[in-house]
């Protein structure tokens, strides 16, 4: 192919001086809080809802189980909570990608299954280190990625079939690997540390404070920039508003888990669960991914209309692809956190309702399913809610009955939320 | 003609299935010169917009870029040699914003991150210069935004780069008086500067004003190829609707 280079640099003169600058009339500020809070409402009665849902959602169930349970709100709920939901939060933002685009994955939940058995064997069978295991248990889930992604971009397979085959098919290959009846324990104690130990309270101080110094840091810098250069950015205030929003719930979430949890002032627990470090490192990861770099970039222009991805270049297959690799991989490490915290693999995990429950999880914090739309924090806030039905329910001694309706209710609320809200923006003619 | 076409086709055919859309169409793009490219509908014109960015691929023709002849195997190898194309079926995302759109799959980078704030400043610069009245922000969603605004993001995602050929697939259809103005104008500074443009009209009047050169496609043929200096109004209408023109177009149709 012959190339030239002058179409890849964007043009600075071919523009200017065209004509009176019109356009210099567009907003680039809202300047006042009230401003900032009036256009957030103006959002949200376009039908563009957000977190918002969820995290009421979240809060009206922390209240209610509050009020009705003791012991709810205690650290040792609160950190078993936390160690609860790491496993969904981690599965729901697998499936972010891939919901991003349209499609989705019936069989992350097994494949991931699959994943925590290699890794779990790997130890066991073969004495390998942890980080052998758990690296051999990310290239599972890789190569399972490629190759559903490969039948759904290139075959033209819909994603539900490809994944509902695989779904099946992965149960018969995780029976053959521990075969029937057996279970394959997770004893490494850095696996099973995941969700059984605690970060020392001092370090953990020192991540949190980290964390929040880090977000305000580049939060206010962003922010410097974007004034100095006369681009779009949001009031000062606001941004001192969400990073102290942040600092009351990181800090105050540290200071919770650090003080001693147990109820035998012999053997203190005190301390952030591993696991909270984990789901927290991939919220970032992610993060950064879908909103910072030009793979994310690609990835929303392709959920959000296939044919103007193509035309402007992209890969539309490669990125198809990278999804299943992305979303699989990482619902590996959610098998291996799940099977931390059950202390085994056995043939029935991953399966049953774990995928449905983290699309649901998804779902709920705000990720439609028709593509195009989603944030990886929707799969943590998600996933936190549904952990947060059955702790609540479980303390309240509820038969598990009531469990599946409440968890089947709240999901068809956030589908309505989402239905409705999609309406309201067709009629105010956003997406 | 003496200059040798910035972009030329020899020979190009088309089908979709059993549908031939395009028959032997030779077609030439000057630089400095607006080229009308006019035809009923469905005669073919924006399949042949479509197979020169690479969307679509021909099924036998050669395609010479400068001289030289060139394969385009999908969009990238048509944007890398300089050819931007504003389709009549806007390729937009609803779901990003005017910055977001005009620098699909050319994002600017700064490390391994997206250069937001350089994107944003050169898009709001493309925009200023269109004279965009009624854009609320350069953050806005493209779904928020009307028929003529989304035209006119299109059309200033093309004029970003700095391209050579840029082609315009009924850029006005959409737009209000002052806003198609803004596009003749600027399809003829285009020109000025040198950039070979391909305007698809169905509006003679604007045709007249803007083109150069016109060729007309009837059912998927060039029916002729003409200087808009040596044809009329009426002559041009003929060749649209029935081929040919007195001695001009299509010998037998
Ligand atoms: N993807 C496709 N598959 C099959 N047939 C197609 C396809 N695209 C276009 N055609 C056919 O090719 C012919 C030319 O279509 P094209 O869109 O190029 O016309 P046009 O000249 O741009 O018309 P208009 O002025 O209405 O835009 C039509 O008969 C159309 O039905
Ligand atoms: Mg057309």
């Amino acid at each position: 192919m012959t190339t030239s280079s002058t179409g890849t640099q964007p043009a600075q003169n071919v523009g200017s001086g065209l004509a009176d600058s019109d356009f210099a009339i567009d907003a680039r500020q809202t300047t006042t809080l009230g401003e900032a809070w009036q256009a957030y409402l103006n959002r949200l009665r376009g039908g563009d809802m957000g977190a918002l849902p969820a995290t009421l959602g979240l809060v009206v169930l922390f209240v209610v189980f509050g009020s009705l349970s003791d012991t709810f709100l205690t650290a040792l709920n609160i950190a078993n909570l936390i160690t609860q939901a790491g496993a969904i939060c981690v599965l729901a933002m697998a499936l972010i990608p891939v919901l991003l685009l349209g499609d989705i994955d019936l069989s992350a939940g097994v494949a991931g299954a699959v994943g925590a058995a290699v890794a779990a064997l790997a130890i066991d069978d073969h004495g390998l280190p942890w980080y052998v295991a758990v690296v051999g248990a990310l290239v599972v889930g890789m190569v399972l990625g490629a190759f559903i992604g490969a039948l759904v971009a290139k075959l033209g397979i819909p994603s539900f079939v490809v994944t509902l085959a695989f779904f099946l098919a992965l149960q018969g290959v995780l029976l053959k690997m521990i075969g029937q009846g057996g279970s394959v324990r997770v004893a490494d104690p850095v696996l099973r540390g995941i969700t059984i130990k605690n970060v020392p309270v001092t370090v953990g101080w020192i991540v949190a404070v980290a964390v929040v110094v880090l977000f305000a840091a580049l939060a206010l810098l962003r922010h410097r920039a974007q004034v100095r250069r006369g681009l779009a950015h949001q009031p000062l205030s606001l941004i001192v508003v969400k990073i102290a929003g942040l600092a009351v719930v990181v800090l105050g979430l540290t200071a919770l888990l650090n003080v001693d949890r147990s109820r035998n002032p012999n053997f203190p627990i005190q301390g952030v669960p591993y696991v909270l470090l984990v789901v927290g490192a991939l919220l970032v990861l992610f993060t950064f991914l879908l909103s910072r770099t030009r793979y994310g970039r690609h990835v929303y222009a392709v959920g959000g209309n296939r044919e103007a991805a193509r035309r402007a270049g992209i890969n539309v297959d490669r990125i198809r692809i990278s999804v299943f690799v992305i979303c699989t991989s990482t619902a590996a490490i959610s098998g291996i956190i799940a099977a931390s915290y059950a202390g085994k693999v056995s043939p029935s995990s991953g399966g049953g309702n774990t995928l449905l429950y983290a699309v649901g999880a998804a779902v709920i914090g705000g990720t439609s399913l028709f593509g195009g739309k989603g944030k990886a924090r929707d799969g943590v806030i998600g996933g936190v809610v549904i952990a947060t039905i059955a702790n609540g329910l479980g303390l309240l001694n509820q038969a598990s009955w009531i469990n599946y309706v409440v968890t089947g209710g709240v999901l068809l609320l956030a589908a309505s939320v989402d239905a409705l809200s999609r309406r309201r923006r067709s009629a105010s003619g956003v997406s | 003609m003496t200059t040798t076409p910035l972009l030329e086709l020899r020979g190009i055919n088309k089908s979709f299935g059993a549908v031939h859309v395009l028959h032997d169409v030779d077609f030439a793009v000057y630089p400095g010169q607006v080229t009308a490219l006019v035809g009923d509908n469905g005669a073919g014109k924006s399949t042949l917009v479509k197979t020169i960015a690479g969307i679509y691929s021909a099924d036998t023709g050669q395609r010479y870029f400068e001289g030289e002849p060139v394969d385009i195997h999908g969009p990238r190898d048509a944007a890398d040699l300089g050819i931007e194309v504003v389709y009549q079926d806007l390729a937009l995302c609803d779901n990003l914003d005017i910055v977001e759109n005009m620098f699909l799959g050319r994002e600017l980078m700064k490390g391994p991150q997206l250069d937001e704030a350089t994107m944003e400043a050169r898009a709001r610069e493309t925009l200023a210069s269109l004279s965009v009245r009624t854009v609320k922000s350069v953050r806005q969603s493209v779904a928020s935004l009307s028929g003529g605004q989304r035209q006119t993001v299109a059309i200033a995602k093309s004029v970003l780069w700095n391209s050579k050929v840029v082609l315009l697939d009924e850029p006005t259809a959409a737009l209000g008086v002052a806003q198609t103005r803004q596009v003749l104008d600027l399809v003829r500074r285009l020109a000025d500067q040198g950039l070979g443009v391909v305007l698809i009209s169905h509006n003679m009047v604007d045709v007249f004003e803007v083109a150069d050169r016109i060729t007309t496609l009837y059912l998927g043929r060039v029916a002729a190829d003409v200087a808009t200096k040596d044809v009329t109004n009426t002559q041009v209408v003929e060749l649209i609707t029935a081929g040919r023109s007195g001695d001009l177009g299509l010998a037998s149709v």
